[in-house]
């Protein structure tokens, strides 16, 4: 079939100034880059069913060959409804996160952050325990300091020492210190 | 059988039902489960044990089966087969079981909130354990295999609120695990080969599949390491003694009697048929030999019992290995009899080592003094264990080991390997009898410088369980003949021509026996010697501890998790769609390159130069929408290309596109004025330029990867499109003329479903994220509301020039008392309204509703339809809102948008189903022809009704939008301003120019 080249330039276009867009920082470019790459995915899907013609309302006796296709008309018809509505619903996004944070950028995750920067210390893993040798004078003691331990590993994981969590805690208070997370080395301040 | 199975699991199940009734002492009902089915086994022994071992199933004289069809498609069933292997290690696991359990009773405290999780864990154990060993179907047995890998971690870590059994609990997941999988790819391999799962079936087919060659000798080591995890050889050892952290009862049963077994079963299960594969000998002896050796070191160093105990277990179980793996009938039955003796004396031992802790509260062996004296058949008990450990006659044990001493000395006769193997088992059993003797002086001496361990009277109910172990050991030992019984009908498995040999006490005067006697005195040496010994050990240096190495790979593979989850998820969404959309660039490319992508031949510039104009405008309109810094001239220029593409669609016959397309650009422009009004005009741009060159990059690169992929799947193109037959098929089938709308409604109405569906979720989407407690679909009226009291002290009001006269103008406007223009424009404040709009929207607001409707209803034959049409009338409602404001809008719309989408919905859903219950397909639509007084004969589709519902859908959308970003946002930031006092104290007189002035 005939290659029409002004509607794959077209096409090629909004796909280019579409990605530009979505990969900025600023959400209304970004939804403005969806806008672009739904219209050039539209041109693409109408250049490849054929060049023009009549269009499909039928009329007694021509050629089904005149007609243009139908069936990508339906398509890019529920495409564009579609795109509507999800435009709207990036606005709604875009006033909610305005309202929220007075920006409208795209945020980078903390979370990820936090994890790429963490050390690979895992008290569940690498802390020293000492050997018991009853199951039953030390269940009460042994649960308190482990109790006490498991606290602790709360807001030292990540941190790199072995001795971090007792010298922060001075091994008696039980209670995690909710300051610990942001002295944590390397951590993202929340 | 299956009987058995299924009542032990069903006990488990109803498990901590009992415990809250009975407490502790539900241990004894759960006890009885596993001892049912001890006694079920020994009624049935006889017949399993005359049958013949190697019949495959459905033969006659074959061991009795059970087959439950499960999978067929996947050659999954449910088979069991009790044979003489699988009876042997039953009287292991019912029986050990049944005692654990028992002994459990007296071992935990009544008040133990866990204890019911526990109790049906411990059964539940048994039961898989059970299963394991009579499954005839390698999956089905790989499937009890690992769950009890599972419910032994469950057990290890009990005491979840102790690190070490937590750690413990994981590590031994993760090595069995490990082996496990090895396992489960051996056993796929084998599986395959031989065309069936059915163990007894592969194992009659050995010979065959043996010399298939590597692929099997590969796919038996696989499962060699299966079995070698399990019973913790070398160099997966270590995570038996961590298992120690378990509960004493636990040990006892998991890790003596049960699980451990698990891979020694697995070893004589394949020894007879797959004993001759490539890799098998190495695995087998190599590794034997290095646990026994490394095991019996070790123990002599422990001074915690239950680990002088688990370090001895790991040692003994180098031993069955080797001894089951050494194939031929007399390694069989010496290997049959070890098991059951360690089985029974090393249960015997942790349940007294359980005594001892429970009494004495410590199960430090340098501490412990006088616990002998205090309890003589606690004592008799462990020195009857210990004894049989050590292979004292007459116990079990000695049998056991003068069996095995007797198989290795025919192999000595062999040659060199023979010798040095048998010389290894001699010294793992001189260092078996010294730690044994350790444990023994141990736990019962008393010593005059250690003052004595305070050590309250044991009930006897305790001590039953240990007792009757021990009494096995000594009873079994003189009297071995039923032991041999049982053990010598798995023996003819092997071939071999000479009788196999039997479990005695007394053989004559052998080799064996000889090498008992140096056994004996020279393990009674080393214990003599052990203060020396002992420093020897302290002054050796230390080989790297296989723990060690398992933690630093544990390590590693956390130090590789980190790296690479920091490399990968930045946290960063550009970053991310950089990653995706160079990969949708490249990936496409290579294919391209690699497979040869026709290519086009045939071009042609444009259809007509129309098209090429309305091109160029959209590339204008895209460069300036990149350009531009200012936001709404940004939104503004992508506009312009919106109404471009319009014409495109116009100029191709695509009318209904080009409609919708234009009625689509012009709402999406007012939500993107309503939605964006607080935020900043210029378009902040903090990084904005930093990566600017990669992303035009990418950007270019897709857009032409697009632009090859489209030319090249237009040149693959060679059948006629199905839409040719489209059009007068919808209008002989569809009853319209507009094939577009037929398809929509009717061909296609599945997908137009779907999306209007999606639509309807879009729209309580962007309705919550504004309103956020509620849809807000209360309706508010204009009556109340005080005349120009809204939108007021929006814009900042300066006197003189031509917005001032129009101000007033304005507020002369809105005092005229004659009929309004709009219902609720007097609500607006003076400044915003707008005369001429007023006017215009009350001469178009009906126009436009009824075109709606027209375009609604006109779809099936013209450009339109429900989509046409529910847009054209949300475009009304927005001039409305736009002229009359926020009251001027919930005026106009009589019904919540809620309900607009709701009846939407319920309509379409209707449509689609009432032909179902005409006797049609979904979806069905009929034409209905009749007459009506004034229209006379009239040609009705149903699918009609559906595109009403499509319509209000649209409508709902619209509504939506406008109420959200509209209305809501306006009355939010109304809340937000400052309202100054002066300005609507009085309704009636608009505020002034001086008013306001300071």
């Amino acid at each position: 079939m005939t290659v029409n080249i002004t509607l794959i330039v077209l096409m090629a276009a909004f796909f280019a100034a579409g990605i530009y867009l979505l990969l900025e920082r600023s959400l209304t470019r970004v939804l403005l880059g969806l806008i672009l790459i739904g219209n050039g995915a539209n041109i693409l899907i109408l250049a490849m069913s054929g060049g023009a013609g009549q269009s499909p309302l039928y009329v007694e006796g021509r050629p089904a060959e005149d007609y243009t296709d139908s069936l990508p008309q339906a398509l890019i018809l529920t495409a564009i409804v579609i795109t509507f509505a999800v435009t709207a619903f990036m606005l709604g996004i875009i006033y909610r996160s305005w309202v929220l944070g007075r920006e409208d950028a795209v945020q980078d995750d903390p979370e990820d952050r936090r994890v790429a920067d963490q050390s690979s210390y895992d008290y569940e893993d690498d802390a020293d325990i000492p050997a018991d040798t009853s199951e039953f004078t030390a269940v009460d003691a042994g649960a308190l300091g482990d109790a006490e331990a498991t606290a602790d590993i709360r807001d030292t994981r990540g941190a790199d020492a072995v001795g971090g969590a007792a010298s922060r805690n001075g091994g008696g208070a039980g209670r995690p210190d909710p300051t610990a997370t942001q002295k944590r080395p390397g951590g993202e301040p929340r | 059988m299956l009987t058995v199975l299924i009542a032990m699991f069903a006990v488990a199940l109803v498990a901590p039902v009992l415990f809250s009734r009975l407490g502790r002492s539900a241990f004894f009902v759960l006890a009885a489960a596993p001892a049912a089915g001890f006694l079920w086994l020994l009624v049935r022994l006889p017949v399993v044990l005359s049958s013949d071992q190697g019949a495959g199933p459905g033969q006659p004289d074959a061991p009795p089966s059970v087959t439950v069809p499960w999978i067929p498609s996947l050659q999954l069933e449910l088979a069991f087969r009790l044979d003489a292997l699988a009876a042997v290690l039953c009287i292991l696991i019912l029986g050990v079981g049944a005692l654990v359990l028992f002994y459990c009773a007296r071992y935990f405290k009544s008040d133990d909130p866990d204890l019911g999780a526990f109790g049906a864990q411990l059964l539940a154990f048994a039961a898989a354990m059970f299963g394991l060993v009579l499954a005839d179907d390698l999956i089905l047995m790989f499937i009890f295999w690992e769950l009890t890998t599972i419910l032994s971690y469950l057990l290890i870590g009990y005491s979840r609120q102790r690190l070490s059994a937590r750690r413990s609990a994981l590590q031994a997941l993760i090595l069995t695990t490990f082996g496990g999988l090895a396992m489960l790819v051996g056993l796929v391999m084998i599986g395959q080969t031989a065309g069936t799962y059915r163990i007894s079936e592969i194992l009659a087919g050995a010979g065959a599949l043996v010399a298939e060659g590597p692929l099997i000798d590969i796919a038996v080591a696989l499962v060699l390491v299966g079995a070698i995890t399990k019973s913790a050889l070398v160099p997966f050892h270590f995570w038996l003694p961590g298992a120690m952290a378990a509960p004493t009862p636990v040990s006892a049963y998991l890790h003596a009697a049960a699980m451990v077994k698990a891979g020694v079963y697995l070893v004589a299960r394949f020894a007879p048929g797959f004993g001759e594969t490539e890799f098998w000998y190495p695995v087998i002896l190599v590794l034997g030999m290095a646990t026994i050796l490394l095991g019996g070191w070790r123990a002599l160093r422990q001074t915690d019992l239950k680990l002088v105990l688990a370090y001895g277990t790991v040692s003994q179980l180098g031993f069955l290995v080797m001894v089951v793996g050494l194939g031929g009938r007399d390694g069989a039955i010496a290997g049959l009899g070890l098991l059951l003796a360690h089985g029974f004396f090393k249960a015997t031992l942790f349940l007294v080592v359980g005594v001892i802790d429970h009494h004495a509260g410590t199960r430090d062996l340098r501490v412990l003094s006088g616990v002998g004296a205090a309890s003589p058949v606690l004592f008799a008990v462990a020195l009857v264990a210990a004894g049989s450990m050590a292979g004292v006659p007459p116990l079990l044990g000695f049998v056991a080991k003068e069996s095995v001493y007797e198989a290795f000395v025919h192999r000595a006769e062999d040659g060199l390997i023979g010798t040095l193997l048998l010389g290894g088992v001699v010294l793992g059993s001189v260092l078996t009898f010294a730690y044994s003797a350790r444990f023994v002086r141990g736990c019962l001496r008393t010593e005059a410088g250690i003052p004595r361990t305070d050590f309250t009277p044991v009930r006897t109910s305790f001590l039953v369980a240990p007792a009757v172990l021990a009494a096995a050991s000594v009873l079994f030992g003189v009297w071995p003949v039923p032991l041999d019984a049982v053990a010598q009908p798995y023996a003819s498995l092997f071939p071999g021509d000479s009788a196999p040999p039997h479990l005695a006490l007394w053989h004559g005067f052998t080799p064996a026996l000889l090498l008992s006697a140096v056994t004996l005195a020279a393990g009674a040496a080393l214990y003599l010697l052990r203060v020396p010994f002992e420093r020897v050990q302290g002054r050796l240096p230390r080989v790297r501890e296989a723990e060690v190495v398992y933690r630093s790979i544990i390590g590693v593979l956390d130090d590789v998790a980190v790296w690479i989850t920091g490399r990968t998820q930045r946290g960063s969404l550009a970053f991310y769609l950089f990653i995706i959309l160079s990969t949708a660039v490249i990936t496409p490319l290579a294919a391209l390159i690699i497979f040869e992508a026709p290519r086009p031949d045939a071009f042609r510039v444009a259809d007509s130069p129309a098209q090429i104009i309305a091109a160029a405008v959209i590339l204008v309109g895209i460069l300036a929408a990149l350009r531009s810094t200012k936001r709404f001239m940004a939104v503004l220029m992508v506009g312009i290309t919106g109404y471009g593409m319009a014409i495109i669609y116009a100029l191709h016959g695509a009318p209904d596109l080009a409609l919708t397309q234009m009625l689509v650009e012009t709402i999406v422009l007012v939500a993107f004025v309503l939605a964006l009004r607080s935020l900043p005009a210029r378009l902040w741009n903090r990084e904005g330029s930093r990566h600017r060159l990669l992303r035009a990059g990418l950007g270019i690169a897709f857009g032409s990867i697009m632009a090859v992929i489209a030319m090249s799947a237009m040149a693959s193109r060679n059948a006629a499109p199905i839409s040719l037959a489209y059009p007068k098929l919808a209008y002989d089938d569809g009853g319209g003329a507009n094939a577009v709308n037929v398809l929509l409604v009717d061909i296609r109405a599945w997908d137009t479903f779907g999306e209007i569906t999606v639509l309807a979720i879009a729209a309580t989407g962007i309705a919550s994220l504004i309103f956020i407690r509620s849809r807000g679909d209360d309706r508010r009226r204009a009556d109340g509301v005080e005349d120009g009291s809204v939108d007021r002290g929006q814009e900042p009001l300066d006197a003189g020039g031509r917005a001032g006269a129009a101000r007033e103008l304005a507020a002369r406007f809105a005092n005229v008392s004659r009929d309004p223009w709009l219902v609720a424009g007097r609500t607006l404040a003076p400044e915003r309204r707008s005369i001429i709009f007023e006017v215009i929207t009350r001469l178009l607001f009906h126009t436009m509703i009824l075109l709606s409707v027209y375009l609604l209803i006109a779809g099936h034959n013209l450009p339109g339809g429900g989509f046409a049409g529910g847009l054209t009338a949300g475009l009304a409602l927005a001039i409305r809102y736009l002229a009359g404001g926020r009251f001027e809008l919930a005026e106009a719309s009589p019904v919540s948008a809620g309900t607009l989408l709701g009846v939407g919905l319920a309509i379409v859903t209707l449509t689609a189903a009432t032909p179902l219950f005409l006797g049609g397909a979904v979806l069905e639509s009929y034409i209905l022809e009749f007459w009506l007084p004034v229209f006379g004969d009239v040609k009705f589709v149903t699918s009609t009704i559906f595109d009403i519902g499509v319509y209000i859908i649209v409508v709902g959308l619209v509504l939506d939008v406008l109420r959200s970003l509209g209305s809501e946002i306006d009355q939010r930031s109304e809340d937000q301003q400052p309202v100054e006092e002066d300005l609507g104290a009085d309704a009636l007189v608009p505020p002034t120019v001086e008013g306001v002035q300071p």
